[in-house]
This record gives structure tokens, C-alpha cells and sequence, in this order.
């Protein structure tokens, strides 16, 4: 058990070592044209610079805050109103066309209608991010409360649970697991639609401006290492969703 | 007056509760059409404990389910001493006990569950709980996960969640059948004991013979659909029973008149 626990993660470092090796390999036989893809060990000290005597801290913490701001929205506005619906087949059927067209429909294509509703601020960025991740997180929420065990229900109703109290005690319980795939979800499209504004509308911070500001001066050790922060951003948001996961909904799978 | 009025109390302290506990009439359900009961009486009285055996299909528990109130019938009443089931205390284990225990509570707060729907105080809940518990007398980590369980543990809780309130009426809908021989022996027996003198009228769909008799006051027998009573025969060993009554001359004898009834039903 242990033993198999250690050999994954060096499995998993053996798969990134490759990565690098190739990386590196491809820099010294000059298969790339150098300007375009420094070598690894440029990008790591541009990302070291970056944290410890640069900028790249400031962007990074900037688009933490934008993507955890839109998160937020989105689960107090999706959650709520993801049980609600959930609850009545009805209800869900009669907006069901609606959050699958949006739901489908790219964020990044409704930039210009929040532009204009929001102006080119901050809240506009926060306010694209928390749509597109709202619709997965009461997709994924409704869905959850519509499958809840009907056996739960029914031994919660046969105990003497009234219709809210079935709700709060087993439905939303039950949707949890569900609920969760959506958050997981939610946010990772929070952060693509945080970083894709940032690029494109009006940024003065924030790694999607860092990635495009890099691009255009040419400093390619600078541009790897914020694709490289925002990378760990993602992957450190996913680690972090499965484990809340695993403390909250501890009986899931089981 | 007041001596009257003693008198009339003392008369009707005297008189015991009626016999007759559920009673149910005209119930009438169909399923896509075809009638399943039609005009179905049945009456059950105080204490007693029946088993519900019966061809495939003839809605076992179907009728339990509309009983205890889980299914709505189409058409027919079930009265608890003249109460509805809104207004009376009753416990229900389902086959599926995996479905039925709730995984994000441990196993002694699914068993404290259903008391937060009784007028009780906090005290007199756990009083309840530790009685129930001394009264089942089983060496069991209460404070784990129902998945941290095995299938009879799991089933076993949802059988105390089920007696903690108290209830004057236990529906067993196939309590034992998901789980192996040993664990069903056990339980059966745990229910037995704690059953034993505590006058709950219950009701237990089996698809076992060997175990509606062995369990029973009554086996109440069905036909096939459209379903109504095709006997009530009567079983009454001592309690409790254990192995050796099932190789009783009563015991065999009663197992072989449910099998010729059940068997002439399946073949009609």
C-alpha cells in the first residue's frame, strides 16, 4: 500500500522528467529556434525571479483573487438555486433548454455583451467568469438533487420527515457528490475565463496580461514561466477540490 | 359526581384496547391498467406478528408499501386504532439497507435519526437510544460509517433505527434476504429478542418460507393478481424459537399447509 503510494509518484515525476529531458535535448540540438523556446532551466529561473525579486507574485495573487471573487458569486447564486430546481422535475424541464444552450454556449463570445453592461473594470472579468462556472455548478447541482436515492427519501419520509426536512436532511446530502464535480468544474472554468480576459480586455495585471505582455516583448523565458504559474494555479485549485472531497463527502464510492 | 366520574375512569382503564390494531378496507391499486388489489380487507390485530408470503408478482410489498403509507393506493382506507399513518409511531426496514442507512452520518446517529421527530427531550432520546442498545446486547462500533460496516451491521442498524421510536407497528419489507446465512440467523434472532413482550404488531414480507413460518404469529398467504387472502394459518410455538423448532411435528406441519396453499395459488 505504501509502497505502491511512493512508486506513483515516482512514476509521476518519471513522466515529467521525460517532459524536461526532451525539452532540454530539443534547446541543445537547436531543433527550435532558441528565441522561441528557451531552455528549462531559463524558464525556471525566470519563474524563480519572477516570485522572489518580480512581479509574478503580484499577477499571480491577482488572478487567485479574480478567480476565487467569480467562484464565489457562483456558488452562492448557483447552489441555492440548483436545489431548487433540482427539486421540481417540472421546473427543471421548463429551464432545462436555457442552461444547456448556455451552458454550451462559450464564455469568452459573451465578453462584449459584459463589456457593455460592465464597462472595462475588474468586475467585468469576475462577472464572464461567474456565468460560465454558475451554469456548470447548477447543471451539475440540479442534477444531483434530481438522481438522490428515492429509497433515502422515502425511509426519511416514513420516519416522520416532512418535505423540507426530507430535503435538508437527505436530498442535499445525496446531491453532494454531484454538487462536487460541478465545483470541480466551476472553478477550473472560473480560471480559464479569468485568464482568457485577462489577456484580452483591458488588463494592467494578472498572469493572462503577463502571458501576453511576455508574448509581445519576446521574453520567452518570462512567458513559460507564467504559463507555468498559471498551470499551478489550475492544478493546485484541482488538488485542492478533490481534497475538500474527500473531507466532505467522505462516503462517496463507497 | 366525583365518585361517578372514578368509576367511569376506573371502567375504562379496565377495558383492554380492541384487538383489532390495522384495519384495512376497500384498498384497490393498478399498475399500467391492470387491477393489482381490488377491494382488499385485511385486519391485523394488536401484537401480532405476520408474515406476507406469496406467488412472484402479487405485490408483497406493494401492500406493506401502501400500508405503511411509503406507496398511495388508489382507492381504500388503512386505519391505525381509527388513526391515519400520519399520527401513528411506526418503523420500517427495507431489503436494501445500503440504500436505506444514510452514509454521511455515522452508524448511532442514523439510529438517533427518526427520535428528532418525537416530542422528547434530549435526555429521554438517549435514554431511549442506551435502552434500545442494552436491549439488542451486540458488541458493535457504533461511531463508524454504515460503509465502514458489513451488509448485516448495516441492516442491523437500520433495524434499531427502526425500534428506537418505539413504534407500534414494524414493517419488515425482506429484511434478510441480501444477507448471507450466518448474518440472517443472527439477526432474526436478535429481532426476536428484542420483539419478545414489547406487543409491536408487525408485518414482514418474506420470500422464504422456512422464515415466514419460523418468525410468525400468522402467515398471511396470497394469491396471484388480482391479489386478495387465500388463507391465514396460525402458528403459535413458544417464543423463543430457535433451531429446534424448526424439526417440530407443529412446525412441519404448519410449513407443509402454507406450501400446498402457496403451490395450488402459483398453479391456478
Amino acid at each position: 500500500m505504501m509502497f505502491s503510494r511512493i512508486g506513483r509518484g515516482v512514476q509521476a515525476l518519471v513522466g515529467a522528467l521525460i517532459l524536461i529531458a526532451i525539452w532540454e535535448v530539443v534547446v541543445v540540438l537547436r531543433l527550435v529556434d532558441p528565441v522561441l523556446l528557451p531552455g528549462p532551466g531559463d524558464a525556471l529561473r525566470s519563474f524563480w525571479d519572477g516570485l522572489v525579486h518580480g512581479t509574478l507574485w503580484v499577477d499571480f495573487s491577482r488572478t487567485i483573487w479574480r478567480t476565487a471573487a467569480s467562484f464565489a458569486i457562483a456558488v452562492v447564486v448557483a447552489v441555492p438555486l440548483g436545489i431548487v430546481l433540482g427539486a421540481s422535475e417540472r421546473v427543471y424541464g421548463a429551464v432545462e433548454f436555457l442552461i444547456d444552450f448556455f451552458r454550451s454556449t462559450p464564455a469568452s463570445a459573451m465578453f462584449p455583451l459584459f463589456l457593455v453592461l460592465f464597462g472595462v473594470g475588474d468586475f467585468t472579468k469576475i462577472a464572464v467568469a461567474a456565468f460560465g462556472a454558475a451554469l456548470v455548478i447548477l447543471f451539475n447541482v440540479a442534477y444531483g438533487v434530481m438522481n438522490a436515492r428515492k429509497q433515502r427519501q422515502l425511509a426519511a419520509r416514513v420516519m416522520g420527515a416532512g418535505p423540507l426536512r426530507v430535503m435538508v436532511d437527505v436530498t442535499v446530502w445525496e446531491s453532494l457528490p454531484q454538487t462536487f464535480v460541478g465545483l470541480r468544474n466551476g472553478v477550473s472554468i472560473a480560471l480559464v475565463i479569468v485568464i482568457v480576459a485577462e489577456m484580452f480586455i483591458g488588463s494592467t495585471d494578472g498572469l493572462g496580461q503577463r502571458i501576453m505582455n511576455a508574448q509581445m516583448v519576446f521574453d520567452m523565458p518570462q512567458m513559460y514561466a507564467a504559463i507555468f504559474a498559471a498551470g499551478v494555479l489550475g492544478y493546485g485549485l484541482n488538488l485542492l477540490f478533490i481534497a475538500l472531497e474527500r473531507r466532505f463527502v467522505h462516503w462517496s464510492g463507497k | 359526581m366525583r365518585a361517578a366520574m372514578k368509576q367511569v375512569s376506573g371502567a375504562v382503564a379496565a377495558v383492554p384496547p380492541p384487538a383489532d390494531h390495522v384495519v384495512v378496507k376497500g384498498l384497490s391499486k393498478g399498475f399500467a391498467g391492470q387491477p393489482l388489489y381490488a377491494d382488499f380487507d385485511l385486519t391485523l390485530s394488536r401484537g401480532s406478528f405476520v408474515s406476507v408470503f406469496g406467488p412472484n408478482g402479487c405485490g408483497k410489498s406493494t401492500l406493506i408499501n401502501m400500508i405503511s403509507g411509503i406507496l398511495p393506493m388508489d382507492r381504500g382506507s388503512v386505519l391505525f386504532d381509527g388513526r391515519p399513518v400520519s399520527e401513528t409511531r411506526i418503523g420500517y426496514v427495507f431489503q436494501n439497507y445500503r440504500e436505506a442507512v444514510f452514509p454521511w452520518l455515522r452508524a448511532i446517529d442514523n439510529i438517533r435519526y427518526p427520535l428528532k421527530f418525537l416530542p422528547l427531550s434530549k435526555a429521554e432520546r438517549e435514554a431511549r437510544v442506551e435502552a434500545l442498545l442494552a436491549s439488542f446486547d451486540v458488541k458493535l462500533d457504533l461511531n463508524r460509517y454504515p460503509y465502514e460496516m458489513s451488509g448485516g451491521q448495516q441492516q442491523l442498524v437500520s433495524i434499531m433505527r427502526a425500534l428506537v421510536v418505539d413504534p407500534e407497528v414494524l414493517f419488515l419489507d425482506e429484511p434478510f434476504s441480501a444477507l448471507d446465512y450466518e448474518m440472517t440467523l443472527f439477526l432474526r434472532d436478535r429481532l426476536q429478542h428484542v420483539l419478545e413482550g414489547r406487543g409491536v404488531t408487525s408485518l414482514l414480507v418474506s420470500h422464504d418460507l422456512d422464515e415466514a413460518v419460523f418468525m410468525a404469529d400468522e402467515v398471511l398467504l396470497l394469491t396471484k393478481r388480482p391479489t386478495t387472502v387465500a388463507a391465514r394459518i396460525a402458528f403459535d410455538a413458544p417464543r423463543p424459537r430457535t433451531a429446534d423448532t424448526t424439526v417440530t411435528a407443529d412446525f412441519v406441519r404448519v410449513k407443509a399447509e402454507c406450501l400446498e396453499i402457496f403451490q395450488r395459488e402459483v398453479r391456478r
